[in-house]
């Protein structure tokens, strides 16, 4: 498929106008669901104790929801610099992987290295589906100012929406900044759910990981998100290999059934979900 | 020195040096090793699915710790409206056919009008 892009006749568009046309692509629903999210993001910086500046900073130079919901919550908790480090580490390392995807699609034969280097620091879930959605679509000239002009309004827009919504937090009616504290938990349980669709072993790791926190935060308040992550994703595995065609879920440890069926993400339904998948 | 939290040198730059560290710096590595080796480990990779589960499961646990141990005004919710609210927005989300905005706007108006009710 690909390469039907590369034999079409060379395209006299200019880098410029292919930034443009990346800018307009942002108005799109991803882009607006992301930014309800960094509403969200804004509102429970601002309820941890986050400067205003700290907050945007930690859009532009961070740049990936989980990690920044991670540093937000080891500032309020008062988590070391190491056990933040690790655990920001441990919760960034599925951007590795999908940046190697993304750059063969990405670059072109002249692209310079440093060019490439630079873009990375954009790969996160919304504009990486954009990119490795829409790209091979396009000449091979035109995907990096296209994936630049697009990234970097996106970026641009969601600091300006995270400082304003930091800002209202602070004005706001306490129903309604509560409410935006909440947008967070939500949007991440539906979209890690949904960009799970063909990994059963990520969905058993959202459920596991959700069920193991309350155990594991009692037994170490400090590296309990570093154990929920190797506990819940060890489980996960051992699971998904346990069980190559989950029909019926195991019924997981004890705290687990508990906080899975609060939540809504009970046995019966990922049965129900799995028979469906199976047809 | 492993004490060394956000507050912990009362100095203005003390706060960025750690963001600088613990933010940016932990988080881009990945994306920089990426470039530096794309190519060679693919999405189909075992080392591949392992990394994604952990950091599915990590993240996994900083959503329940947002929903049990909330910060600012949400923790003047009470946990069963926190859990119904959520709840609640997945049944939506996954009767709406996977849809994140039906199963986000169920969920919050779910939450505001128990807000409203007072629970």
């Amino acid at each position: 498929m690909r390469s039907t892009a590369t034999d079409r006749p060379p395209d006299d568009r200019s880098a410029l106008s292919w930034f443009l046309a990346g800018q307009r692509a942002f108005v799109s629903l991803p882009a607006l669901i992301l930014m309800a999210a960094f509403t969200g993001f804004g509102g429970l910086a601002q309820a941890s104790g986050m400067s205003l500046p700290q907050t945007v900073f930690l859009v532009a130079f961070v740049w990936a929801l989980p990690s920044m919901i991670v540093v937000v919550g080891a500032v309020q908790a008062g988590t070391p610099l190491l056990a933040t480090m690790l655990a920001v580490a441990l919760s960034a390392a599925r951007l590795m992987p999908m940046t190697m995807a993304l750059m063969p699609v990405l670059r072109a034969d002249k692209t310079p290295k440093w060019v490439l280097y630079a873009l990375s620091h954009f790969v996160a879930v919304t504009a990486w589906v954009f990119g490795m959605s829409k790209l091979p679509d396009l000449p091979r000239a035109a995907r990096v100012p296209y994936f630049a002009g697009f990234s970097l309004t996106l970026t641009g827009v969601n600091m300006i929406v995270a400082a304003a919504s930091w800002w209202a937090a602070t004005s706001l009616p306490p129903i309604a900044a509560a409410a935006l504290v909440l947008l967070t938990p939500l949007y991440f349980i539906l979209s890690l759910w949904r960009a799970a669709a063909r990994a059963p072993t990520d969905r058993l790791a959202l459920i596991f990981g959700m069920a193991a926190m309350p155990g594991l935060h009692a037994l170490s308040p400090q590296f309990d998100l570093l154990l929920t992550g190797l506990v819940g994703g060890g489980l996960a595995i051992l699971a998904g290999r346990v069980l190559p065609k989950p029909a019926a879920p195991e019924s997981p440890a004890a705290p687990a059934a508990d906080i899975t069926a609060d939540l809504g993400l009970d046995g019966a339904d990922r049965a129900g979900r799995d028979g469906e998948g199976g047809r | 020195m492993s004490e060394l939290s956000f507050r912990a040198i009362d100095a203005w730059w003390w706060p960025w040096v750690f963001l600088a560290i613990a933010g940016w710096f932990a988080n881009d590595v990945w994306r920089l090793l990426g470039v530096a080796f794309s190519g060679r480990l693919t999405e189909e990779s075992r080392l591949f699915t392992i990394v994604k589960a952990v950091a599915t499961a990590l993240v996994a646990g900083v959503i329940a710790k947002l929903i049990l141990w909330p910060s600012g005004d949400l923790a003047e919710a009470s946990l069963a409206l926190r859990l119904g609210a959520v709840a609640i927005g997945f049944a939506a989300f996954r009767l709406g056919g996977e849809s994140v905005a039906i199963g986000v706007i169920s969920g919050e108006a779910v939450f505001l009008g128990g807000r409203l009710l007072g629970w």
